[in-house]
């Protein structure tokens, strides 16, 4: 199957991060699936009236087009144009050739938060009329409408994620290569549920310290994140922790906060980042699927129920206090 | 006498939009206007947001510099608050850095610059089979060894910052991960590997015998490694004939450590060096789509015109320095920095070559600092330290990006952002004209650059402005 990518606004960042795909590399893995690179704008050869004389061929029919990528939000501004992004060379917005092409896919595949809902690209205000190709925000109906179908009858497939893990961009590609990426294979934000079926809290290292609400009060210190830190782990999706970024680590591993980036909206939280609302002390913002009272009584038990190892861990910058050997004697 | 106009786009294996507009006359480019396409504005999206906030947003202008916004903005933010990081925390958050710049110039040379040298155009030439071979776009031998070993060094950013791009551990105090003594035996290896990549593969010789090279002859005559291959095509193209510059640079000073930048910071101005005022910077609005006058970025205003009128071509300002253009990047901050065969270089001219052969420098020179770095992390050491910000004031933070001089201006009332702006490296490369007419560095360039009579995107100014290695999603923000 042929692939047509168009970077969109965006910052181009789930192409640098599919780069980073291994075992095997990303050229190796697409390839060996039978997926080739109608025309990539960071790796193509192709530029200028080569590129122009493809898009023309996609639209008059003479060329066929399997997957249509997309990577960046699509911009509406100034007054509805889309005149804040013109596909250059052509004339005419990125949003007039998105709405012209997307039909004509068999599959459409928007790649990265501000492709699947408008991301960062549409924060503070959104000055540039940022939205997703099939969302605008977490409503129905972006740049394609909610009833937008492409040729194999499925609706965009959202591989929401600031950036994109490379392998979520590679195994959905390799999916749809292998006819199995339908609608049952999607979240109800058109996400895959191979990796969103997952919370960024799962095999998080601070799984210890979240049990016992062991919290870390500065940046640098190795507790859990939730309680003061503005860690959303325990609500957003992704295997980031499971699966491991770079070689296996991700943001948690790395003692910042999860924000997440796989949700649409996750640019604008109503508080900074890093730093948890509280009501009356008290964090706002529940683990997914967790009762309040629950939580609530919980939380408080295992607070008192801490121990120590944890509660001087939790405030250091590197592991203080070892767990306690069992010497194999009574 | 023949006059066309040629309108170039879209222009890819560049990092984001780009078009160019040609004036050619008899055969070369008579004039030149770089459009950056695409606005999303950045810098109104800061107003009001937590000043904390500008480490989680800005890195998100740019997927290729992510790092370098980050650095940026944490610089901005330690500025505010008078504070620097601690010692090791500003040693770990430059080696994520190097390791940035470093793939950025790995992946310019042979994803970006070198594949069209494959091209069908330059079938005949003594070198084509071998450009074919190594070159050709997604195919060729040294692109897929360089996105694995690419893949693999960016295993020291997953160690020290999680992922990559978008980290946010560069914080104003420090990193917010101390690494630990298996860490640090990790980087080594790591460092190791990509070592041996280089040696075997981009220069065919030691590290040191490239990075030591002392004269342009010696530079320029390389025959080892895919940097010689470079180098022969770059002499069989005469490509030290086209894409001239002003010879003028500017380098902020690259990866700020506690005894000053690995990589100094400068002005240079056809053998004359001296130092950086950024007082005497301003961005021209006269042909961007924005509105308002000519300001230091500390008064600065993003405030888009969208009704689009002319004589602006461009969503990108012209910043200027003391009212002239600059050039900045690897070649910049070689010469800035002193390097013998970088200054060598450019006292014969700024070209397409002297760009690319900086930027090989530099990834020699990058290899032996990072490995330096990485040795000197002491995993017993606090790696961040306590930074309380004012309620109110003013930040500055300086940072040099794989494609050069990266500048963060901050200001907070009432402890909300009430001014952020952002002036990028391409913003300087890629800038349009200003009042005066004066075009910016790359359509400076691209004047007279030779045009086939069939071609409709000439290969001299691909070349021409993939030299630059331009980040278009840097430039306008």
């Amino acid at each position: 199957m042929n692939i047509l990518w168009l970077q969109s606004a965006g910052c181009g960042g789930c192409t640098m991060s599919l780069l980073c795909a291994e075992s095997p590399g990303v050229l190796d893995l697409l390839g060996d699936a039978g997926l080739s690179f109608l025309w990539h704008p960071a790796l193509s050869e192709q530029t200028g009236a080569e590129v122009r004389a493809l898009l023309a061929g996609i639209e008059d029919g003479s060329q066929t087009l399997d997957i249509l990528c997309v990577e960046g939000s699509i911009l509406t501004g100034p007054k509805g144009t889309g005149r804040f992004q013109m596909l250059s060379g052509t004339g005419r917005s990125m949003l007039d050739w998105v709405r012209s092409l997307a039909p004509l896919a068999e599959q459409v595949v928007a790649v990265g938060t501000c492709a699947t809902y408008g991301g960062m690209t549409s924060a503070g205000g959104n000055p540039a009329g940022a939205i997703g190709l099939q969302y605008d925000g977490s409503y129905p109906g972006g740049a394609l409408p909610a009833e937008f179908r492409a040729r194999s009858g499925m609706p965009v497939i959202n591989v929401a994620g600031c950036p994109t893990h490379p392998d979520w961009v590679t195994e959905t590609l390799l999916l749809i290569a292998g006819g199995e990426m339908n609608k049952a294979a999607l979240d109800e934000l058109g996400r895959p549920l191979f990796y969103a079926e997952h919370l960024v809290h799962h095999a998080c290292p601070k799984n210890e310290f979240y049990e016992y609400k062991a919290s870390a009060e500065k940046p640098g210190q190795l507790g859990c994140m939730m309680e003061h830190m503005g860690c959303v782990g325990t609500q957003a999706v992704g295997d980031c922790n499971i699966r491991g970024w770079n070689g296996g680590s991700c943001c948690t591993r790395a003692g910042y906060a999860c924000i997440n980036c796989t949700a649409p909206e996750f640019e604008e939280p109503n508080h900074p980042f890093t730093e948890t609302p509280k009501f009356a002390g008290i964090p706002v913002g529940l683990p997914s699927d967790m009762p309040k009272a629950w939580f609530m009584a919980l939380a408080s038990l295992s607070k008192a129920a801490t121990p120590k190892r944890l509660a001087e861990n939790a405030v250091a910058d590197r592991i203080e206090v070892p767990p306690t050997l069992r010497t194999g004697r009574k | 006498m023949t006059e066309r106009s040629l309108l170039v786009g879209p222009f890819n294996r560049v990092e984001g939009d780009l078009e160019i507009r040609l004036e050619v006359k008899d055969g070369r480019v008579a004039q030149a206007f770089a459009n950056s396409p695409m606005f999303r504005g950045f810098e109104i999206m800061m107003l009001g947001k937590s000043p904390m906030d500008a480490l989680t947003i800005t890195p998100r202008i740019c997927g290729i510099c992510s790092i370098s916004q980050s650095a940026a903005a944490s610089a901005a933010l330690g500025s505010l608050a008078g504070l620097p990081p601690a010692p090791q925390g500003a040693l770990a958050a430059a080696i994520m850095h190097g390791v940035e710049n470093l793939c950025d110039h790995l992946t310019h040379f042979n994803l970006f610059f070198c594949a069209d040298f494959a091209r069908a155009a330059y079938a005949g030439r003594p070198w084509h089979d071998r450009a074919v071979a190594r070159f050709t776009a997604m195919h060729g031998s040294a692109v897929r060894s360089s996105v694995e070993a690419r893949a693999q060094i960016l295993h020291i950013v997953g160690l020290l910052g999680g992922k990559w791009p978008h980290t946010l551990a560069i914080q104003p105090g420090g990193v917010t991960r101390a690494p630990t003594a298996r860490d640090r035996i990790r980087m080594t290896s790591i460092l190791a590997a990509f070592r041996r990549y280089l040696e075997s593969t981009l220069f065919g010789a030691p590290v040191e015998e490239f990075a030591e090279l002392s004269t342009a002859q010696a530079l320029t005559g390389w025959t080892r490694g895919d940097a010689g291959l470079f180098m022969e095509i770059a002499e069989d193209l005469v490509l030290a004939d086209i894409g001239h510059g002003s010879g003028r640079f500017l380098s902020f000073g690259a990866y700020p450590l506690p005894d000053g930048p690995a990589l100094a910071a400068g002005t240079w101005d056809n053998g004359t060096l001296g130092p950086v005022d950024t007082t005497e910077i301003r961005e021209d609005l006269s042909h961007a789509w924005m509105l308002g006058e000519a300001r230091h970025p500390t008064e600065g205003q993003t405030d888009p015109d969208e009704d689009m009128q002319s004589p602006a071509y461009s969503w990108c300002k012209a910043p200027r320095l003391a009212g002239r253009t600059v050039e900045t990047g690897a070649l910049a901050r070689q010469v800035i920095d002193g390097h013998p065969a970088a200054r060598d270089l450019v006292a014969s001219g700024t070209n397409v070559r002297a760009r690319v052969a900086g930027r090989l420098l530099e990834i020699a020179r990058t290899q032996i600092l990072l490995e330096t770095w990485v040795a000197a992390l002491k995993t017993d050491a606090a790696f961040i330290t306590d930074v309380a910000l004012p309620d109110a004031g003013s930040g500055e933070g300086l940072v040099e990006a794989a494609r050069g001089a990266l500048g963060h201006w901050i200001k907070v009332e009432k402890g909300r952002i009430s001014g952020y702006q952002i002036v990028a490296p391409t913003t300087w490369n890629f800038s349009p004209r200003d009042a005066s007419g004066t075009p910016g560095p790359v359509e400076a360039a691209l004047e007279g650059a030779p045009v086939g009579p069939g071609e409709e995107t000439p290969l001299s100014v691909q070349h021409i402005v993939r030299s630059f290695d331009p980040c278009m999603v840097c430039t306008v923000h």
